[in-house]
């Protein structure tokens, strides 16, 4: 059963071929005898996923269910979810049981979703391998000595490893993209403002959104449309109406103007990736799409720009985390200040603390200018070239990853290194667009990541265009070993 | 020499919103610790701030009130700093483009002489909470009721010149903000409180000296101490070949002079930026026209009609608009004594106000409504009541002048 | 930039995050590679591009004054290390 997909368990709990409590007990019995040796699961909540499985079977018998109704499904641990422990990856979080549920959280639960646990992370999201959490590094289902991935990586790995039908992630500058290519995965990152960052705990709030990692197109917009939506609690989420974005995936791409920013092709770019990439553009030429080169000028400026803004928002964000109201508190504190900054000092780890230095110090008299508004002013230039772009194209196609998944410990001690794996990532989210990872192919036995880029609100035609793809290729039911 | 104060106020308005600047928990005064603090107040994880439609209104009504611009578009800012009463470890405020631009009210000189005074913005922001020192043995105790309470906070020019002109103008503000109904003004309560910025110069010199700010005086009296004592104490450091340091003071009210606060290790930097959690807030043409047909009548205009419609001096129309309430008693009696004008205000601010101040009461509190004192000026008026006795009364208000606390 | 000793102090003091001595040096070392990247950004002249704070350039939208949220205390205060008396207790501030 756990090698369907989520439109496949939908079918099969509406054919009533198996229970939501019957379907519940093969995940939780998968995460008992397999997650030791992935790590991906921070909080199962067993008991929880259970009696929430028995309501879906209920809401089922009354005829009162969604597609969703009865499907197991994982939460990053940066959803709060009330009375589960939400620790964000974090030491600081280690003893934080959330008093309520994120507005995602809510949304997919209200639509008869299992919640089977929480899963492990980049501390507080800032990482690209899900290396720097506290409960210790997460592995590729594909590969266990390599990274799957992050900061989503958990996410990610429990969807490989088919612990979960499907997960929820964020993606600040490519925390779902970059996992889900990883780990041989489709996985979206909507428009800003699409999806409700209420009770999503905020890493960089003007990047922050939050999507599905699921197995195809098809799972990821069933999902999303349960995700998206205006929510009143969150200022920056877009009031637009709702939207069902499966309605158009069947339609033809004939026609479709796929872009390929020249400068993604170049330097940096291993050249087994580049020729999957290759390869997948001549199958969307196949299906009817029009391919022609675009160029984005200013991307080289993404990772620079993108790490004075994440840091800066980051810096203010994570000041609530002082050890007074809840989360961790040093011993003997001396003063107030010592309270403070012992509290910190030892509640987060290394990544956060220099995110928070770095944000700190763009932020600081005499170099807001030359930091913080400078990295604006060029996060300007990055949208207008994808503004630019779209009057070209419809849709634009690249890699998602400069890489295949490469080994634990390979990038953990040079920071800067680790940034630049988010290269074809970040840019998307300095300017708010949807894109969307999808598997193209394989480089060994690793999978390789597809990126496609939509305008604002495009979200419909890159899940239309993606599952074209993936219904004329089969990468995406590729499953690691052991787990298929 | 011959010393030139230079006053500047920013006076803290709290905006009498029934919910919080950012969330939907009750700003009400006085509840149990902690009782009114939301998610949001508290600075939980994840959660997010929406601004209160109602805070906005009453800060553009404040600045149509003053005459002042305002901003079609304007920006919260987070103010950066760390104490454990700023739940956030930041304040949401508006730092470069603030809700109301320049303004300017007029208040009354000592030699009577009308002045304008400068009000250079007046922006949106969200209160902290409150730190007890007492409440738990060896501890400081954090009460975050107050945290999220809707601000005003309204920056004057530095064009007071001394502590009872910096007086008159806070209590013309205090007295608009009250007449708008965007404040209850209630100072014993912070509902009103101000910080001073105080500087002297050698008269005739234009260049600004050292400025001192004094913060959180919360009554009238304090204020001009407060003001009067740094003054003096400016002169006489550089009186005496020292110098003045900007620092912020404190203004201990037992032994009546300011203090300065202890140093802290290194000077604030509040890496103000805009805040992410919220877009521009932008105001429509009729958002702004909406709020102008909600302007009551305001203090000056008021006098101005009391003057010409009922035929009061300056002084004594000044007295019965200094705020809202009295002014509605007064008009309230004159109706009821079918127009007797004169007879109502004297009788308002003899008899009546002297009871008041007697038994530290309000007008509101007035044990003898309108129009039964009306009723009674107008039995006077017609003779039913022996005039003598009236006199008599009279005579009294002389020594009752009736002042707010 | 590259950033010294007392850079690395005055941040984390106003970042509230205690260092130990022994990792200054390599905290500056990484602090400064990473400036060094983002400085990249001086490539490129913005002198007449605005600055940028939000992807969509939406306005804010307000809530109606209306209290929604009730007393919780006792939910919230559960996930506090030290209350007393309904109060969050800190080492004694001290104001003056």
């Amino acid at each position: 059963m756990h090698k369907n997909s989520l439109i496949q368990l939908s079918r099969a709990l509406d054919r009533r071929e198996i229970s939501s409590v019957e379907l519940t007990e093969i995940y939780l019995d998968r995460i008992a005898r397999m997650d030791g040796k992935y790590n991906s699961f921070i909080t199962v909540t067993a008991e929880l996923a259970r009696a929430q499985a028995r309501e879906a079977d209920q809401r089922r018998q009354a005829g009162n269910n969604g597609p969703l109704t009865g499907i197991p499904i994982a939460h990053k641990d940066i959803f709060c979810t009330r009375g589960v422990k939400t620790s964000c990856g974090s030491r600081m979080l280690d003893n934080f049981i959330a008093p309520y549920d994120a507005t995602v959280v809510e949304k997919l639960r209200r639509a008869g979703m299992v919640m089977l646990g929480k899963t492990n992370m980049d501390e507080f999201a800032m990482g690209s391998s899900t290396e720097t959490s506290f409960y210790g590094p997460v592995r590729n289902p594909w590969d266990l000595e390599r990274v799957p991935g992050g900061s989503s990586g958990g996410s990610a790995c429990v969807v490989a490893a088919r612990l979960a039908p499907a997960a929820t992630g964020t993606d600040t500058g490519g925390s779902i993209r970059q996992p889900a290519a990883l780990c041989g995965l489709t996985g979206i990152k909507p428009t800003y403002g699409t999806v409700s960052r209420y009770g999503m705990i905020a890493y960089a709030s003007s990047l922050d959104q939050g999507g599905p990692i699921a197995r195809s197109a098809e799972d990821a917009a069933l999902l999303l449309t349960a995700m998206a939506g205006f929510d009143a609690r969150d200022s920056t989420s877009a009031e637009r109406p709702a939207e069902d974005y499966s309605t158009h995936l069947e339609d033809s791409i004939e026609g479709l103007r796929i872009g390929l920013p020249r400068e993604f092709f170049g330097e940096g770019l291993d050249s087994q990736i580049g020729a999957v990439i290759e390869s997948a553009v001549k199958q969307f030429e196949r299906l009817g799409a029009v391919v022609a080169e675009i160029s984005l000028p200013n991307t080289r400026l993404s990772i620079p720009a993108y790490y004075v803004v994440a840091p800066a928002e980051c810096s203010s964000n994570l000041a609530r985390f002082d050890g007074v109201r809840y989360g961790y508190r040093c011993d003997d504190a001396a003063d107030i200040n010592d309270l403070f900054s012992r509290s910190r000092g030892e509640g987060f780890g290394a990544e956060v603390k220099r995110r928070i230095m770095i944000g700190t110090y763009a932020l600081s008299a005499g170099y807001y200018d030359a930091y913080y508004l400078k990295a604006q002013r060029i996060r300007r230039l990055i949208r207008d070239d994808f503004h630019r772009a779209f009057a070209e194209a419809d849709v634009i196609l690249c890699p998602t990853s400069p890489t295949v998944a490469f080994k634990l410990g390979e990038k953990t001690d040079d920071p800067v290194t680790m940034y630049l794996s988010d290269i074809y990532t970040i840019s998307i989210n300095l300017a708010g667009l949807p894109a969307l990872s999808l598997p193209a192919g394989f480089v060994g036995r690793l999978p390789v990541g597809l990126q496609l880029i939509g305008d604002h609100f495009g979200e419909a035609r890159l899940l239309n265009a993606a599952h074209r793809y993936q219904q004329a290729t089969d990468w995406h039911l590729r499953a690691p070993e052991g787990c298929g | 020499m011959d010393w030139e104060p230079v006053i500047g106020l920013e006076i803290h308005a709290q905006l009498a919103t029934r919910s919080k600047i950012f969330s939907g928990a009750a700003t009400a005064y006085g509840a149990l610790p902690n009782t009114q603090a939301c998610g949001v107040d508290l600075g939980l994880p994840g959660v997010l701030p929406v601004l209160n439609k109602e805070a906005v209104r009453m800060a553009v009504k404040f600045g149509l009130a003053i005459h002042a611009d305002i901003s079609r578009r304007s920006v919260f800012a987070r103010k950066n700093y760390f104490y454990p009463d700023l739940p956030k470890g930041y304040q949401i405020s508006q730092y470069e483009i603030p809700i109301v631009g320049r303004g300017s009210i007029e208040i009354e000189g000592e030699n009577g002489a009308v002045m304008r005074i400068g009000i250079t913005r007046a922006h949106l922001e969200e209160d902290a909470g409150k730190s007890l020192h007492e409440a738990v043995h060896g501890m400081s105790g954090i009460d975050l009721n107050r945290a999220g309470t809707p601000l005003l906070e309204i920056v004057s020019e530095p064009e007071l010149r001394s502590a009872k002109q910096a007086v008159a103008y806070m209590k013309k503000i205090h007295s608009l903000v009250r007449y708008l109904e965007i404040c209850d003004g209630n100072m014993q309560e912070g509902s009103f409180r101000c910080d001073a910025n105080v500087s002297v110069r050698p008269r005739g010199q234009t260049k600004f000296g050292t400025r001192a700010e004094i913060k959180n005086l919360n009554s009238f009296r304090f204020v001009e101490r407060a003001i009067n004592y740094e003054i003096q104490r400016q002169i006489d450091l550089l009186g005496s070949g020292g110098r003045v340091v900007q620092e912020t003071r404190l203004y201990d009210a037992e032994r009546g002079e300011t203090r300065s606060m202890r140093l802290k290790e290194e000077a604030n930097d509040y890496r103000y930026f805009p805040d992410p959690d919220l877009l521009p807030l932008e105001l429509s043409e009729e958002f702004i026209a909406g709020v102008e047909a909600t302007l009551p009548e305001l203090p000056d205009a008021k006098k101005h009609r009391f003057m010409a419609e009922f035929g009061l001096s300056a002084y004594d129309a000044a007295l019965l608009t200094a705020n809202r309430e009295t002014a509605d008693y007064f008009e309230a009696t004159v109706t009821a004594s079918g127009g007797q004008a004169k007879l109502s205000a004297n009788w308002v601010m003899g008899e009546v106000m002297a009871a008041l101040n007697r038994e530290s009461k309000d007008i509101t509190q007035s044990p003898i409504s309108p129009t039964l004192l009306g009723g009674l000026v107008r039995r006077i008026a017609d003779n039913t009541i022996v005039r003598s006795n009236v006199e008599r009364r009279r005579r009294c208000r002389h020594y009752h002048r009736y002042e707010r606390p | 930039m590259t950033l010294e000793k007392t850079d690395v102090e005055r941040i984390a003091w106003l970042a509230r995050l205690k260092l130990s001595d022994n990792d200054i040096p390599e905290v500056a070392r990484q602090l400064s590679s990473i400036l060094a990247l983002v400085e990249q950004m001086n490539t490129v002249d913005t002198v007449s591009v605005a600055p940028l704070a939000h992807p969509l350039e939406l306005s804010l939208k307000l809530r109606d004054d209306v209290v929604t949220e009730g007393n919780q205390r006792e939910t919230f205060q559960a996930l506090a290390s030290h209350v007393e008396a309904g109060l969050y207790c800190v080492p004694k501030v001290i104001d003056t």
